[in-house]
């Protein structure tokens, strides 16, 4: 799985509120197609450090280092803000929690995931309107629906519309934060599936945050385990769950602490 | 804007010339430069009460009274018309409180004060065409924060702007929208021409008059200097198109112009008109002209 080339290298990133509060000096690479679980109790800086990796927050220090399409290294805190917008909606994508945060819910789903080929230049209504159909289709949302808007829509469904509002430019990177949070364990289940499955077509790097050690060990590769914003182990998902080295793994996955 | 207008005295007893004082002018022409100098970019300024009446708006009188002088010549119209009862206030206002000629001609006006309309004699390079605006912001519709809209604009991140066209056609089959059609200017800004039909959007691109926007509430200025790119957002396989009308005008026949579909009897009889009403009573004398030389050509041969 693992090119010679990483797709992304994390140096030394620290963004902090207060010492202990964020995340800091992490490093770290990421390999194509690659998908990396960050796994820690509450508050211990996954969601901090997922937006920082993903240019929506700037670290107090340290860099991220992106090889895109063009196989140039882009160190995203010295890209100019327009660059960075036009990072996160073209090779990259990030799906959150809430769908609220995620989706327009004032348009219909087709403008939704339309949305990502308009801001890059794609002006052909019928082409824009196919692909909408297409990635209803593949995301198994009923494409009769395609012009409601996603308050109408389940919490599955709409996390579902996430996904395809984010893939329809193909990116090569997907941040994800807690995406089955908050959602019936059978409809997580199928959720779980599909991403599998689309992760694997597309081979795509994603990196996924989640209380959920059972969604990170189906999901995940490589794991990141951080406390009071650091990280205290790492390594290959069935190593670190199976045989924890550190402490406070081995009580994450005993269940003694409630993530 | 003919001469210095910062000397001129005032008209009428206990008010400045054009109602507002010399440093709100002077404040309302700094915005006005900056938004000439970048167009389509909506420059906030102090905007300043003025004694209107409500729904009307002050934005586009702000910027007429910043910029009118002695010797302009002022057209004012609402929806097309000039003898509307809000066309008629604002006028007398200004005559008022300034002196100036008025005119209902589009082509003696140096100054036109419009809501709604862009005149369809076309306007020439010595005139100003104020425009009074109700919602500057073209992103609002999707995007209720004021810092986030900034930024959009400074990014150029207008993928918005086409997904509300998008949703027109997944609704209706057609680009639906048919006031406040957003254009881009100098192909960079989007702009809100303000709720002029989009039948008036071409008369936006390249147009030898400057056109300023004033928006009251809001306090934002912009402006398209003349001989500026403006054009209309479309897809396509959806290209932007005007309205058109099978009907021509009552009065005057005119086939081109913007038609108003207006009520004229009791028993719903429906005729349509065109909303510029200078326009047409020029159109009825043209024809006039026309039949008196075909009769004086007549007598002629006899
Ligand atoms: N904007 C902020 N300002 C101040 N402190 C913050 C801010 N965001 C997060 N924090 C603090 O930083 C720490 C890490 O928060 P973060 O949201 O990254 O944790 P988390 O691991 O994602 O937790 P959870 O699992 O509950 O989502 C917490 O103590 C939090 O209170
Ligand atoms: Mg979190
Ligand atoms: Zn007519």
């Amino acid at each position: 799985m693992t090119t010679s080339q990483p797709l992304l290298q994390v140096n030394q990133l620290t963004k902090l509120y207060a010492p202990g509060k964020g995340c800091e000096d992490i490093s770290f690479d990421l390999y194509p197609g690659e998908v990396l679980g960050i796994v820690g109790e509450s508050g211990s800086g996954k969601s901090t450090l997922l937006t920082s990796l993903s240019a929506r927050l700037a670290p107090n220090s340290g860099d991220v280092l992106y090889l895109n399409r063009e196989n140039n290294w882009l160190n995203l805190y010295e890209l100019s803000e327009t660059d960075r917008r036009y990072l996160l909606r073209t090779e990259w994508g990030v799906v959150h929690q809430h769908a609220r945060d995620g989706l327009r819910m004032g348009v219909s789903a087709g403008a939704n995931i339309g949305e990502r080929l308009m801001a890059v230049g794609e002006r052909h209504y019928g082409k824009i309107r196919s692909k909408g159909l297409q990635w209803m289709e593949d995301v198994e949302l009923d494409v009769s629906r395609i012009d409601d808007k996603p308050s109408t829509y389940s919490g599955g469904m709409q996390q579902r519309l996430q996904i395809a509002r984010n893939l329809v430019t193909h990116p090569r990177v997907v941040f994800m934060d807690e995406p089955t949070g908050g959602l019936d364990v059978s409809v997580q289940a199928r959720l779980l599936d599909l991403l599998r499955t689309l992760v694997t077509e597309m081979n795509l790097a994603v990196i996924i945050v989640t209380h959920d050690l059972a969604v990170a060990r189906l999901l995940a590769q490589r794991l990141i385990v951080m406390r009071h914003g650091k990280i205290v182990e790492t390594g290959l998902t069935d190593q670190v769950l199976d045989d924890p080295q550190h402490e406070y793994t081995q009580l994450l996955v005993s269940s003694v602490l409630t993530p | 804007m003919n001469q210095n207008t910062a000397t001129l005295e005032p008209i009428k007893d206990g008010y400045n010339f054009a109602y507002l004082d010399e440093q709100t002018k002077r404040m309302i022409r700094r915005a006005l430069l900056k938004a000439v100098a970048i167009p389509g970019y909506q420059v906030p300024f102090g905007g300043r009460e003025m004694p209107m009446p409500y729904g009307w708006g002050t934005g586009g009188v702000q910027l007429t009274a910043a910029v009118i002088g002695e010797s302009d010549t002022l057209k004012v119209i609402d929806q097309g018309a000039d003898d509307t009862t809000n066309a008629v206030s604002i006028r007398s206002f200004f005559k008022q409180l300034t002196g100036v000629k008025t005119t209902e001609s589009t082509s003696a006006a140096s100054i036109i004060q419009t809501r709604h309309r862009i005149p369809e004699t076309p306007l020439q390079a010595d005139q100003i065409l104020v425009y009074q605006v109700p919602i500057p912001e073209p992103l609002r519709f999707i995007e209720p924060s004021e810092v986030e809209t900034r930024k959009m604009h400074a990014l150029k991140d207008y993928g918005v702007m086409h997904v509300k066209l998008y949703e027109d056609i997944a609704h209706f089959g057609y680009i639906a929208t048919t006031y406040a059609y957003p254009v881009r200017v100098n192909d960079r800004f989007i702009m809100d021409p303000s709720p002029i039909p989009k039948f008036d959007n071409p008369k936006m691109h390249q147009m030898r008059a400057l056109q300023l926007f004033g928006a009251g509430r809001e306090k934002r200025i912009y402006a398209v200097p003349p001989y500026t790119n403006v054009s209309s957002l479309d897809f396509e396989d959806h290209p932007f198109e005007i309205q058109a009308w099978e009907e021509s005008c009552a009065i005057c026949g005119s086939k081109d112009s913007f038609l108003d579909e207006v009520i004229i009897d009791d028993q719903g009889t429906r005729n349509f008109l065109c909303s510029d009403t200078d326009y047409c009573q020029q159109q009825v004398a043209k024809q006039a002209e026309k039949e008196e030389q075909a009769a004086e050509g007549e007598q002629d041969d006899n």
